[in-house]
């Protein structure tokens, strides 16, 4: 058998804002890169987004928000991606951040965060850069 | 514990991974499937196919949520496009599901097409035992999507589901040969809509012209459901219809599980023997330098044509 490993991103809005439209690009921006992209709509908690990324076996995932909702949302979603052994999958986000809160949004083990002005293919060379897809169970 | 009784235990991470690997092709995967196999068989397979846009999504949400009550579990395959440029794909089934993200009795795989044809994916039946495996007692399945000759479902799933709307233009152009033979049962989804009931007529009388084959075949007759997925209206119904058929397949005075089963197994088996076939050959002429394009290379040259070129690779690699 060919192995062909592809790799998959979560793209998911965690908190109460409605607006989209960013992750909608970035969704757009990163199948045409080649990689496969779920998608699950706004208003996601931080248990909704670890479990679907856990089950659709994720090596990525993208926060994107711009409630200002972050300095919760981010870091449960790191605790439980650790609760459940899943800290290998790389976290990002994308939206607004007041600045002094990125050191701190890295300290807490998230890779990247882009801001608004941040070029599509800046953000899939810095994907392809730095993530992965997983090693095969097995093999 | 080993991945094997980690899937046998329901274990919802192992499982995912293992899905990934299957997805994948990879090598290892064969023995993982092969031991999980004998315990494959358990769960019931509904599937779903119909057009872009008629609410498939939305359909096998409300079911989930109906089995869910009855304290079944459910194990769901959504199947969306891969990008024939690209090679990606966006996997937007899940929003409409999102209420059961955190119930640990819903399993939910999205699933990119890449490159197969006829509504599922290469991996789908193998996955489909692998949640079966995991214990899930039902498992939906959601086609891609379009609508006119992916009849592939037919042969995974014990249940089809063909789905339509009312003024999809020449009515029953959505559901013509091909999708309309595979139906156990019909949706009108979004059946508020104006000519609904005209739709459901169109159905009936294309299920009476096919009246006599199906005599032959054993004789179910497929129902015909009107739902308005979004408000769960026509649920109860579809879920009446499922368990009808369900009854009918395992009543078994004439064998019509055993033809389920059987359809499934011929399917896999070709399928499977087609994609090592091709690998093997394409391995073995890989070894003399000659690679896919060498031959279209050939072909595009007007050296050969696709057939004769096909036929002397075979009669040298066959022997």
């Amino acid at each position: 058998m060919k192995q062909e490993r592809r790799l998959r991103i979560l793209i998911a809005k965690p908190g109460l804002d409605g607006h989209d439209r960013g992750a909608r690009v970035i969704a757009r921006a990163f199948r045409d890169a080649g990689f496969e992209v779920v998608y699950t709509g706004c208003h996601q908690t931080p248990e909704q987004i670890v479990s679907t990324a856990i089950q659709e076996d994720v090596d990525m995932v993208g926060l994107s928000i711009l409630s200002g909702a972050h300095t919760y949302s981010f870091p449960r979603i790191m605790e439980l991606l650790r609760e459940n052994q899943a800290q290998d999958i790389t976290v990002i986000g994308g939206g607004i951040f007041p600045l002094e809160d990125i050191p701190k949004l890295k300290s807490i083990g998230i890779k990247e965060i882009f801001e608004p002005g941040a070029k599509l293919q800046e953000i899939i060379g810095w994907v392809r850069a730095n993530v992965k897809p997983r090693r095969a169970l097995t093999a | 514990m080993n991945i094997i009784d980690q899937v046998l235990a329901g274990e919802v991470r192992a499982t995912a991974r293992l899905l990934r690997d299957i997805d994948d092709q990879v090598e290892s995967v064969q023995s993982i499937l092969k031991a999980l196999y004998p315990h494959t068989g358990r769960a019931y397979v509904v599937g779903f196919t119909g057009s872009p846009g008629v609410g498939k999504s939305t359909l096998v949400d409300q079911l989930a949520l109906k089995y869910r009550r009855e304290d079944k579990t459910v194990g769901i395959l959504a199947v969306d496009p891969t990008s024939p440029f690209s090679g990606g794909a966006i996997l937007g089934d899940r929003i409409r599901m999102q209420r059961h993200f955190l119930d640990s009795g819903v399993f939910i795989r999205s699933l990119a097409t890449r490159g197969h044809f006829g509504g599922l994916t290469r991996s789908t039946n193998d996955m489909i035992n692998v949640l079966d495996a995991m214990g899930k007692d039902v498992i939906l399945v959601e086609t891609v999507g379009v609508g006119q000759d992916e009849v592939e479902i037919a042969h995974s799933a014990h249940t089809t589901i063909v789905v339509t709307i009312p003024g999809m233009g020449d009515e029953i152009q959505a559901i013509k040969a091909g999708i309309m033979e595979i139906g156990s049962i019909f949706v009108v989804n979004k059946a508020d809509r104006e000519g609904s009931r005209k739709t459901v007529r169109e159905i009936r009388n294309l299920i009476d012209l096919g009246m006599r084959r199906r005599e032959e075949n054993g004789g179910w007759e497929p129902l015909i459901v009107e739902t308005e997925a979004v408000k769960g209206r026509g649920i109860e119904e579809l879920h009446q219809a499922i368990e009808k058929h369900k009854t009918y397949l395992f009543s078994n005075d004439k064998g019509q599980l055993d033809d389920v089963l059987r359809k499934r197994a011929t399917n896999q088996l070709v399928e499977t023997l087609k994609d090592e076939a091709f690998k093997t050959i394409m391995a073995r002429l890989q070894v003399r330098g000659v690679t896919i394009e060498t031959l279209v290379q050939k072909v595009l040259e007007k050296e050969t044509d696709p057939s004769s070129l096909v036929q002397r690779i075979l009669g040298e690699e066959l022997r």
